[in-house]
């Protein structure tokens, strides 16, 4: 009876072993394409890689670093990138992020597109300048029950140079049998301390990022993050400004306000934050603070969910009804948004009924 | 007619026709459903599911028939069957995924999404596991494999077509999608139902 156990344990073992070195060993032959080159915008660099890996993964090893959040999954669509020569058939599962015209100009997902020969591909300029970071986390506080605020020290390079209002990716580590991932972040902290970078990280409830952010990452812990990545920034008009923020969303223009106090741009602006209850709210002193001793500054806080008989002065009420009632005209204004897509999309309506153009509307959303 | 000790041609071609038509996998013993609902919405993809199974079903038929007169029955260990053919098809389906993708790409864009949905197929496994209930040879039982696939090929494109037309059609609202497609699968089940006792093995 035990010899019979012995023989098929021992057997499903062997087959099982077997057929996985087998495999390997295919993988390593068959599946070797060699090396292979690319050409990044016309000659401006040339890679030489090892075929047979996906392009984000080959741009990454050699220090370029494309946006992905996902993880080279194919399911953010962060990762586009205008593949000239030698992509190849467009997969299943690249298919549905790309619209016709993207498919025509021979824009692809970089982590669905396998290297099988020398390729010719263009990259925006601006990724160039994006760097991966080793730093290490020296602050963590909690902001609000939900939203902690970590202050982060580089290390390995130095200094950071990015503009206020752009973000980061950070990369989580492996627990628990969930895998590492990465996740983007805006800076909140001013450009001029280029040494320091710091978040906002709202918890999400079986976010694995965000777990690892609130379970895992201690003080002094080492981290990596790639960037700056994005386009949200002040624009270099003298238009008035009306930001509009919620919940984490908080950190860009935080970070771009410091920015104006500590630069002297006086341009005429409000900013509207939306939360639920006064315990949502956070950097309420500091603003209040800056609108208190300026005259361009004003600072709104609007809760949607505080209770009728609080001692709650301000605002209350969508923030959408807050910015219609205190800006029934918004032509003049230029619009800054940052937050979850349902308040983006609501604000964006609120403000072009207003008469604000589309172009001059400017968002971040956290999807 | 002793069928199985008849000529060495007539009993490949006896087998192979009797596994299509008379014992068709997927309408006679209703196997390989679920990719089979997936996958028949229209009929070029339905092909490409179809010639996917044929030469896996008739691969993974030899190849496990051989493993189980070889191994598993001088093992003592037959009783395994079951778990050693899900692995060895399930390897195979990979290593023949990893050839297209090297040979062609072209195919490997327009078979390749299907081969890991044949992983999962249980059409497959049945063909391995029912070829054992009968007394075959190797080369029987490659036949055997083949027309499995022949005839899950030959249901799958013709479910194809017909729900391409159905969908022309205005199918009740209750019915349509898997509803219809089941009711198809039926009708035409009683269809092939028509050709047992044909051939007898």
């Amino acid at each position: 009876m035990l010899y019979a156990i012995f023989i098929s344990v021992g057997f499903l073992a062997a087959c099982g072993g077997f057929l996985a070195a087998v495999l390997v060993v295919a993988e390593k032959k068959i599946l070797n394409y060699g090396p292979c080159n690319l050409d990044i915008n016309a000659g401006e660099r040339e890679l030489t890689v090892d075929g047979g890996s996906p392009l984000l993964s080959a741009l990454a090893e050699n220090s370029i670093f494309i946006p992905s959040a996902c993880g080279g999954r194919g399911s953010c669509a962060y990762c586009k990138l205008k593949v000239l020569e030698g992509a190849g058939f467009v997969g299943p599962v690249e298919e549905p992020h790309l619209t016709t015209e993207e498919l025509e100009t021979g824009v692809r997902l970089s982590c669905q597109v396998k290297i099988r020969n020398d390729l010719k591909i263009e990259i925006p300029k601006e990724l160039f300048a994006v760097k991966h970071f080793r730093a290490k986390l020296i602050e963590k506080e909690m902001l609000t029950y939900d939203i902690a605020g970590l202050r982060i020290e580089l290390i390995e390079p130095q200094t950071i140079d990015f503009v206020a209002g752009q973000y980061i990716q950070l990369e989580s580590e492996e627990y628990k049998g969930r895998e590492a991932v990465m996740r983007a972040y805006s800076i909140s902290s001013v450009p001029s301390d280029n040494r320091h970078i710091e978040l906002m990280v709202r918890k999400v409830p079986e976010g694995i990022c965000t777990t690892w952010v609130f379970d895992y990452l201690q003080e002094g812990k080492a981290l990596y993050f790639s960037g700056p990545y994005g386009e949200f920034h002040l624009s270099e008009t003298d238009a008035p400004i009306i930001f509009i923020a919620g919940g984490s969303g908080m950190a860009p223009i935080w970070s771009i306000i410091q920015k104006m106090v500590e630069e002297g741009i006086q341009r005429n602006s409000v900013y509207f934050f939306g939360a639920l209850t006064q315990k949502d709210l956070f950097y309420a002193d500091e603003l209040n603070k800056i609108a208190d001793s300026s005259e361009w500054f004003k600072f709104v806080p609007a809760l949607s969910r505080e209770p009728d008989d609080s001692d709650w002065q301000g605002e209350r009420g969508l923030i959408t009804d807050v910015v219609k009632r205190y800006f029934p005209d918004t032509s003049a204004h230029e619009g800054y948004l940052c937050g979850s897509p349902g308040m983006i999309n609501a604000c964006i309506s609120v403000l072009i009924e207003g008469g604000m153009p589309e172009e001059k509307i400017y968002y971040d959303k956290f999807a | 007619m002793d069928v199985l000790h008849s000529g060495i041609i007539q009993t490949f071609f006896l087998i192979l026709i009797s596994a299509t038509f008379t014992d068709n996998i997927l309408l006679t013993r209703f196997l390989g459903m679920c990719s089979c609902l997936g996958v028949s919405k229209k009929v070029d993809t339905s092909l490409g599911l179809g010639l996917a199974v044929i030469f896996v079903t008739t691969c993974t038929a030899a190849i496990n028939f051989l493993v189980y007169e070889f191994l598993l029955i001088p093992l003592g260990i037959a009783y395994l069957k079951l778990i050693v053919f899900i692995i060895v098809i399930a390897a195979f389906v990979q290593f023949v995924e990893m050839v297209i993708e090297r040979v062609s790409i072209k195919l490997y864009f327009s078979l390749g999404i299907f081969l890991p949905l044949i992983t999962v197929n249980c059409a497959i496994l049945g063909t391995s596991l029912f070829m054992l209930n009968k007394p075959y040879s190797l080369l029987q039982a490659f036949a055997f494999g083949l027309g499995s696939g022949l005839g899950w090929f030959l249901a799958i494109t013709i479910i194809g077509g017909i729900r391409e037309k159905v969908n022309e059609a205005s199918v009740p609202r209750g019915l349509e999608g898997p509803g219809i497609t089941l009711i198809i699968i039926g009708i035409m089940a009683l269809a092939f139902v028509g050709f047992s006792g044909m051939i007898k093995i």
